[in-house]
């Protein structure tokens, strides 16, 4: 019996090379923990049996023959439901496209298959990347494995709780607020949201497109690191992704940190954080410190003004991009319409959960006439000041260390009755979305409760090197 | 900004949704209450800001930017027919099937 808990894409990919497991044995490995474990759970809403065994088969075929195996060969992750997989039915955890099949691949997906990722099959998550905990999904809600009357984070908590509960080595999640980040943080695994445009959206279904990001959750930095270097680059597909070229991350992780300068905002570390999280924080900066890291106090005076921001612009975004779900071309239609108009508002009703549809009624209030200028234009500026922030932050420090997020995982449906409530959750992460700039969230320890606190580090644009780097650093100390 | 229920229901008109009047209510009482909060940025002089609207403009001085030649690209399939029809709740085999669209 393959023991699951040690595994990481680095020793995994060694032993199938060696001969020692195969990458069959590990794919049904996962299927069994799976089996056992996520009914508990709910991470995934979609398990691809076939294409995981098929995709297995092809990498030990490789090794008998004495192949070099490619990076990720054999290695068993599992897909957030938001990024689309051919032939294998894809949700974005909703019911308005609840057996849609998509025709093609998320270009991130193919490059982990084209590096011989196994993929096991598709993650839970709240609907449409719409939220912090994983409890808006229409399926069901993801329970945190460390912590089952708890939430997981969202909306990557299906990605987030598979790594975890070690039923998948690594996962793709998204963010577009902190989904990737709080995700990992509640559930102490590594989760990395990479700079806007350093990953290809294509085959992301759209939340906000000036927000969303792909990337990985994984066991270690290392992993992440793996991860990152084998989606990262130009794809036509995706106009917004940029044409940067894509260093070794693995290589840039071992250099050392000392002379780095770490920003420590005092904006995030006010009121509303938890007293264990910020010990926890705070120890772990020293401990960076002590590494050889220059901590610097910095200000980003405009933080405050980040979640009405965000909540203008992603929903402002998202009514636009959720408009094309009208029961016309694929998904779910309302039954027994006498028109258009009449099925178009039937099938949105009926297809979308409460929080989706706040969020474009939101959304579509802020882009109204009469409106636009005192909402979305606003928040568009107010974006500029924010982005500014960090590049007056940046000419001082290399890097800006916070908390992911002000609490430990909250218990499920604690947050469910005030919306403003669960969207203030996300007050750490948020900036880093709004300025395109990368963030990382890894474990710094444990409340009295053993909950995972999370510690995030934030980097230029590009510059995810650095806060690999730095990440990797500290994990190891 | 205080919204009536006569915005709910214009908006919700823009926005396709059918909300019903339990909705409309809890819809009112959230949309209140995130507006308010949202009306913070109010303290903010941006007058002097330009909008940010795009997230890389910084990266994008770059010769290729994000405009491809504008040649057709014969290496490109497009979706074959079925396969774009495939999830479509009512079709004829050839098209996309609707309940009428203007009423006579």
């Amino acid at each position: 019996m393959i023991s699951l808990g040690g595994l990481t894409i680095e020793n995994a990919r060694s032993a199938i090379q060696a001969r020692t497991i195969t990458a069959t044995a590990l794919a049904e490995a996962h299927y069994a923990k799976i089996d056992s474990h996520d009914p508990q759970i709910g991470a995934y809403l979609t398990l691809c049996k076939e294409r995981a065994l098929h995709k297995a088969d092809e990498i030990d075929a490789m090794a008998v023959r004495g192949d070099q195996l490619p990076p990720l060969a054999g290695i068993p992750v599992g897909i957030k439901d938001v990024l689309v997989t051919r032939g294998i039915r894809t949700t974005a955890g909703s019911k308005i496209i609840g057996n849609f099949v998509p025709p093609y691949d998320a270009t991130a997906v193919a490059r982990l298959e084209a590096a011989g990722a196994v993929i096991l099959g598709k993650l839970n998550c709240d609907e449409f990347a719409m939220g912090s905990s994983n409890e808006n999904s229409a399926f069901r809600p993801v329970h945190n494995p460390r912590d089952l009357s708890r939430v997981p984070g969202g909306s990557s908590g299906g990605s987030a709780a598979a790594v975890a509960a070690d039923m998948a080595v690594a996962a793709l999640g998204s963010d577009t607020g902190g989904s990737i980040r709080q995700p990992a943080s509640f559930c102490g695994v590594v989760g990395l949201m990479p700079t806007y445009g350093r990953v290809s959206r294509y085959g992301l279904i759209a939340f906000a497109s000036s927000l969303d990001h792909v990337g990985p959750i994984a066991k270690t930095v290392k992993d992440a690191a793996l991860v990152l270097r084998t989606i990262a680059g130009r794809d036509p597909m995706d106009s917004t992704s940029a044409d940067v070229p894509v260093p070794d991350y693995v290589a840039e992780l071992e250099k050392p940190v000392r002379g780095v300068r770490l920003g420590v905002a005092k904006e995030y570390f006010g009121e509303g954080l938890n007293e264990e999280v910020r010990t926890a924080v705070e120890c772990a900066i020293q401990k960076l410190a002590k590494l050889g890291c220059e901590v610097v106090p910095v200000s980003l005076p405009h933080t405050e003004y980040a979640i009405p921001t965000y909540y203008i612009l992603a929903t402002a975004e998202a009514s636009s991009n959720l408009a094309r779900f009208d029961g016309v071309r694929y998904g779910y239609r309302a039954s027994n319409a006498g028109n258009v108009p009449e099925m178009y508002r039937r099938t949105r009703d009926e297809g979308f959960g409460a929080e989706v549809k706040r969020r474009i009624m939101l959304g579509t209030y802020a882009l109204s006439a009469g409106y636009y200028e005192a909402y979305y234009l606003k928040a568009q500026k107010v974006r500029s000041l924010l982005a500014r922030d960090f590049e007056t932050a940046f000419q001082q420090v290399d890097a800006i260390v916070t908390p992911t997020s002000p609490t430990t995982a909250f218990k499920l449906g604690e947050k469910l009755d005030d919306p403003l409530s669960m969207y203030l959750a996300d007050v750490y992460t948020v900036t880093a979305d709004l300025a395109g700039i990368p963030g990382i969230s890894v474990p710094c320890g444990e409340s009295k409760n053993k909950l995972p606190i999370g510690l995030q580090i934030l980097g230029r644009h590009f510059d995810e090197a650095t806060v690999l780097r730095i990440a990797h650093a500290y994990e190891r100390a | 900004m205080n919204v009536s229920e006569k915005d709910v229901s214009y908006v919700a008109d823009l926005a396709k949704l059918d909300l019903t009047s339990e909705e409309r209510s809890r819809m009112l009482r959230d949309l209140n209450s995130i507006l308010a909060y949202i009306d913070r940025l109010d303290e903010l002089d941006t007058s002097e800001i330009s909008p940010m609207a795009q997230i890389l403009s910084a990266v994008e001085e770059q010769e290729s930017g994000s405009m491809r030649d504008d040649v057709r690209e014969g290496l490109r399939q497009s979706l074959p027919h079925d396969e774009a029809m495939a999830n479509a709740p009512v079709t004829d085999g050839t098209f996309f099937k609707v309940p009428k669209v203007i009423e006579r």
